[in-house]
C-alpha cells in the first residue's frame, strides 16, 4: 500500500520534472493508458508480431492524426509475454493499475492467459475482450458481464464451416452420410468446436471424426495417413495453431488430400501458416472474421501518417494489411470505439474499466461508422448488448492462391438461434459451478 | 565471531534435536517469517502478492516435492507437471462433487489422491534407474495430461476441457478462491500452507524415513544389504513427493489462476521445477525456495530492470536480453557452485563462523 503512495509520488515527481520540458505536459496529465499484452518473442511470434504492430499502429494513428480520442491522448504500453501464460498473468498484474484510471480493458490473444484472467478481471473490474478466441460461451453477457467475444466465436466458426460445406453440396439435406473430419490442437482451444460439430452432426446426419494433434503439432504423419488413405473424408476442418498449421497442409499434400476440401479456422489462416507450405498450400481455405487486403482507408491513413514519416511499428511496410495485422487493427478499433462510447457518457477524460464495460455492453459500430473509420468492408459491423456479448459473428470464407488469401464468399452468418442455446447451456453450467447469479439484462 | 556453535550448551534431547541449533539461525528464520507474514502484506502492493509471491510460493512447494524424490531419494523424475495436474483435477472433481467440502480438506484429499497416483507410477522405479527412470516418469507426464484431455468426466464435460475453481471460504466470509477472494487472503492462506508443509518435509527428512531415502540415493545396494526395503522406501518417496506436487497443483488451479487448462501443467512445467531444484540445490529444502526464487523472480526482475533505470527499449529486445542474461546466469551459477544456491548459502555460513579470523 505504501508503494502505491511512493509510485504516486514518483509520478508526481516525474510530472514536475517533465513540466520543465513543457512539450507534452498536457498529454501526460490526462492521457488514457492502454496496456497491450503482446508476443513479439517466443514460438508464436510470427503471428504475434504483425498483430501487435497492427494494434499499436492504429493507436498511434489516432494519436498523431486526431490528437487522441476527443482530445485524450492514448498512452500505449506493451508487455511481451512470449505466449507464456505465467508471464502473461504477470504482465496483466503489472499493468492493470497503470495510468490515471488503470487498464481500460485487456486483450491477451492467448487462450491460456484468457482462462487465467477470467476470475481476475471480475475482481479487478476490467473488461476482457477476446476477439475470436477464448471462451465461446462468453457470448452470454448475463453470466460473463466482463467478457466480450466480438466479432466471432469458435462455435460460430464451426457452424459456418458446416454451413459452407452444405452450400457446396447444395443444401443441408445433402449432408446426410457425408464424412467430415476435424483435425484439432489438443488443448482447450482446439476442443472448443467439438460440441457444436457433434450437435450439427446429429442434426444433419453427417459423420464426424476427431483427430487430436498433440502440442506443438509437428508430428502428424499418422493422422494424415489415416485421413488420406483410410477415412477419405469429404471435408477436413482444422483448429490449428502456429507450426501445426503449415505441417498439416504439407502432410495433406503428402497424402494428396485435396486442399480445396480443407478448411481452417481463422487462427489457421495467417500468412505464416501457409507460406512455409509453399505450393502445397494453394487452394487451402480458411475462415476469416475480417476481410483481407491492404487498400482500405485505414491502411492508407496508417501508411500516410505513420510509415511515410518513419513512425510505423512494423519493420517492413509490407506487413500492413496482413491477416494478423488487420486483426490487431480490429482489436484496437473495438477498444477505441468502446472508449468513445464511454467518453460520450462519462465525459472526455480517461475512462475506467467499469465505464468501458458499460460502453462495451452497448457497443454499436455500424456500417456508417466503419465507413467513417476507413474500415467499411474490412470489418463487419458489431452490435453488442447486455446479454449478447458476441454480435452477429459473421465470417468470410477465403482461399489461398499462393500469394494472398482471396475472399470466395460474402459474409456468412452462423445459425445464431442454435448457438445462443448452446451458449446459454454452457454458461449456465459455469454459473452453477462458480455460484454466479446471472445478472438481469432487462 | 557472532555466528558460531561454541558456547551453545544443549541440556536436553529436545534442544539437541532442534532444526536450528544456532540462535542466529533462529533469529534469521524468525525474521524471514515476520517479513513473509507481516511486512510483505502491509508494505507490498497487489502486484507483488498476486503476480510474484503466489506463483513463487506454489512452485516452491512443488520444488520441495520434487526435491524429496530426486534430491533426497535419488529418483530422477520428469512427471512433476502430470502430478500437479492430478492434484488440480482431483481438487476440482472433489470441490464440484461435494460443494460443502472445506477447502483445506479438498486440497488435502487431492494431495492424497495424487500420492496414490504417484505410487502407481513409482512401481517401475524398482527396476529402472537413473536416466531411464526419468524417461519412465516422462511417460506419466504425457499419460496424465492426455487422460485429463481425453475423458470429459474429469472436467465435468466442459466444452473446452478447462476447469474452474468454485468460490470457497476458509472461515466465515473469508473467500480464498473465486472472484470475491482478496489477494491478501489468498497469499496468507498459501503462505501458511507452504510454511507448514515445508516444516513437515524438513522433519520427515530428519526422521528415519528421510535417512532411508538418502541411503538409497547414495548407494542402493549398500542400503538394501543393511536392511532397507527397496520397493517400500522408493514408493514412500514417490507418495510423499506426489502429495506435495498434488497440493501445489491444486493451489495453482484454485488459488493462483482460478481457471486452468491441462496445458498449464505440460512438460515445460516439469522441466521448470527440475531446473529449480538443480539450481537451488538437490537435497535441500531451503534450496527449493532459492531455486524457485531464481527461476521465477529473476526473469521478472531482468524484464523490468531496463525501465526501472529509465531505459526505454522495445519490448522484444527486453525479452531477448532477459533470455540471454538469464541463460548466462544459470551457466555462471552452475560453474561457480554445481551444488546449487543452497550450497553457496552454506559456504557463506561456514565463512561467517570463522569471521573475522580466516585460516
Amino acid at each position: 500500500m505504501k508503494l502505491k503512495h511512493l509510485s504516486t509520488g514518483l509520478i508526481a515527481a516525474t510530472l514536475a520534472a517533465s513540466s520543465l520540458f513543457a512539450s507534452n505536459v498536457a498529454m501526460a496529465a490526462d492521457s488514457q493508458f492502454v496496456g497491450a499484452l503482446v508476443y513479439r518473442t517466443g514460438p508464436y511470434a510470427p503471428a504475434g508480431i504483425p498483430y501487435a504492430d497492427g494494434f499499436s499502429d492504429y493507436i498511434n494513428l489516432l494519436n498523431t492524426r486526431d490528437g487522441g480520442i476527443n482530445g485524450v491522448m492514448l498512452d500505449l504500453e506493451e508487455c511481451d509475454f512470449g505466449y507464456n501464460t505465467d508471464k502473461g498473468v504477470e504482465c496483466y498484474e503489472r499493468m492493470k493499475n497503470n495510468g490515471s484510471t488503470g487498464m481500460p480493458a485487456v486483450m491477451p490473444l492467448s487462450t491460456g492467459v484468457t482462462y487465467a484472467l477470467l476470475d481476475r478481471v471480475v475482481a479487478d473490474k476490467i473488461p476482457l475482450i477476446t476477439s475470436g478466441y477464448g471462451r465461446a460461451d462468453g457470448a452470454d453477457g448475463t453470466v460473463f458481464p466482463w467478457v466480450f467475444v466480438p466479432p466471432a466465436t469458435y462455435w460460430g466458426g464451426a457452424d459456418i464451416a458446416i454451413n459452407y460445406v452444405a452450400g457446396e453440396y447444395g443444401g443441408y439435406g445433402n449432408l446426410k452420410g457425408k464424412k467430415i473430419a476435424l483435425v484439432y490442437h489438443d488443448s482447450a482451444y482446439g476442443k472448443e468446436p467439438i460440441r457444436t460439430l457433434e450437435t450439427l452432426a446429429a442434426q444433419h446426419g453427417f459423420k464426424l471424426s476427431l483427430f487430436p494433434v498433440p502440442h506443438p503439432g509437428l508430428e502428424q504423419k499418422s493422422t494424415w495417413l489415416k485421413i488420406g488413405r483410410q477415412l477419405r473424408p469429404d471435408y477436413v476442418l482444422m483448429w490449428g495453431w502456429g507450426v501445426m498449421n503449415s505441417t498439416a497442409i504439407k502432410e495433406a499434400a503428402a497424402v494428396n488430400y485435396p486442399r480445396d476440401k480443407f478448411i481452417g479456422i481463422w487462427w489457421s489462416g495467417n500468412e505464416p501458416d501457409v507460406v512455409p507450405a509453399g505450393d502445397a498450400a494453394i487452394g487451402y481455405k480458411a475462415m476469416q472474421f475480417n476481410s483481407v487486403g491492404s487498400n482500405y482507408g485505414v491502411h492508407k491513413a496508417i501508411k500516410k501518417h505513420l510509415y511515410a514519416k518513419g513512425n510505423g511499428s512494423a519493420k517492413n511496410e509490407a506487413t500492413v494489411g496482413q491477416v494478423a495485422y488487420n486483426r490487431g487493427v480490429q482489436t484496437a478499433l473495438i477498444l477505441t470505439e468502446a472508449m468513445r462510447g464511454a467518453m460520450a457518457e462519462f465525459g472526455d477524460e480517461p475512462v475506467t474499466g467499469e465505464q468501458m464495460q458499460w460502453a462495451l455492453d452497448r457497443l454499436d459500430i455500424s456500417k456508417d461508422r466503419m465507413k467513417a473509420l476507413g474500415a467499411d468492408g474490412l470489418y463487419d459491423p458489431i452490435k453488442l448488448s447486455c446479454s449478447d456479448h458476441a454480435g452477429k459473428g459473421r465470417v468470410k470464407m477465403t482461399q489461398w492462391d499462393g500469394e494472398s488469401f482471396k475472399a470466395i464468399s460474402d459474409w456468412i452468418q452462423p445459425n445464431n438461434k442454435l448457438l445462443r442455446k448452446l451458449y446459454t447451456e454452457s454458461a449456465a453450467q459455469y454459473a452453477k459451478e462458480k455460484n454466479i447469479t446471472p445478472r438481469d439484462c432487462n | 565471531m557472532f555466528y558460531r556453535e561454541a558456547g551453545e550448551f544443549k541440556t536436553s534431547y529436545r534442544s539437541d534435536q532442534a532444526i536450528l541449533t544456532i540462535p542466529q539461525d533462529r533469529w534469521f528464520m524468525a525474521t524471514i517469517l515476520i517479513i513473509a507474514f507481516v511486512v510483505i502484506p502491509i508494505f507490498f502492493n497487489e502486484y507483488w502478492l498476486g503476480a510474484i509471491m503466489l506463483p513463487f510460493l506454489i512452485l516452491a512447494l512443488a520444488a520441495i516435492g520434487l526435491n524429496i524424490l530426486t534430491g533426497y531419494a535419488g529418483q530422477l523424475s520428469l512427471g512433476t507437471g502430470g502430478f500437479m495436474a492430478t492434484g488440480a483435477f482431483a481438487a476440482y472433481k472433489l470441490a464440484t462433487s461435494f460443494p460443502d467440502m472445506h477447502i483445506l480438506l479438498v486440497i488435502l484429499v487431492a494431495g492424497f489422491i495424487t500420492a496414490a497416483v504417484g505410487i502407481l507410477f513409482g512401481i517401475p522405479s524398482l527396476r529402472i534407474k537413473g536416466f531411464y527412470l526419468a524417461v519412465a516418469t516422462l511417460a506419466s507426464q504425457f499419460f496424465l495430461i492426455w487422460l485429463f484431455n481425453k475423458f470429459g468426466w474429469f472436467t465435468n464435460y466442459s466444452a473446452s476441457g478447462v476447469i474452474s475453481a468454485p468460490p470457497m471460504t476458509l472461515i466465515g466470509d473469508i473467500y480464498v478462491t473465486g472472484t470475491k477472494a482478496t489477494l491478501l487472503a489468498k497469499y496468507l492462506f498459501t503462505l501458511s500452507l507452504v510454511v507448514l508443509l515445508a516444516l513437515v518435509a524438513k522433519n520427515l527428512i530428519r526422521s528415519n524415513i528421510g535417512r532411508e531415502w538418502m541411503a538409497i540415493r547414495d548407494m542402493d545396494i549398500a542400503a538394501e544389504i543393511i536392511g532397507i526395503p527397496m520397493l517400500a522406501t522408493k514408493l514412500k518417496a514417490f507418495a510423499v513427493s506426489s502429495f506435495y506436487c498434488g497440493i501445489a497443483g491444486a493451489l495453482w488451479a484454485f488459488i493462483y489462476t482460478g481457471s486452468v487448462e491441462p496445458l498449464a501443467f505440460d512438460v515445460n512445467r516439469s522441466f521448470q521445477i527440475l531446473f529449480m531444484i538443480i539450481i537451488g540445490g538437490l537435497g535441500s529444502i531451503s534450496g527449493s525456495f532459492l531455486g524457485a526464487a531464481f527461476i521465477i523472480l529473476l526473469p521478472i526482475f531482468l524484464n523490468r530492470a531496463p525501465s526501472l533505470i529509465g531505459l526505454s527499449l522495445p519490448v522484444d529486445l527486453i525479452s531477448h536480453i532477459e533470455f540471454m542474461v538469464f541463460g548466462a546466469l544459470i551457466i555462471f551459477f552452475l560453474i561457480v557452485e554445481p551444488h546449487g544456491l543452497a550450497r553457496l548459502w552454506q559456504i557463506m555460513k561456514e565463512k561467517l563462523r570463522l569471521w573475522p579470523f580466516p585460516y
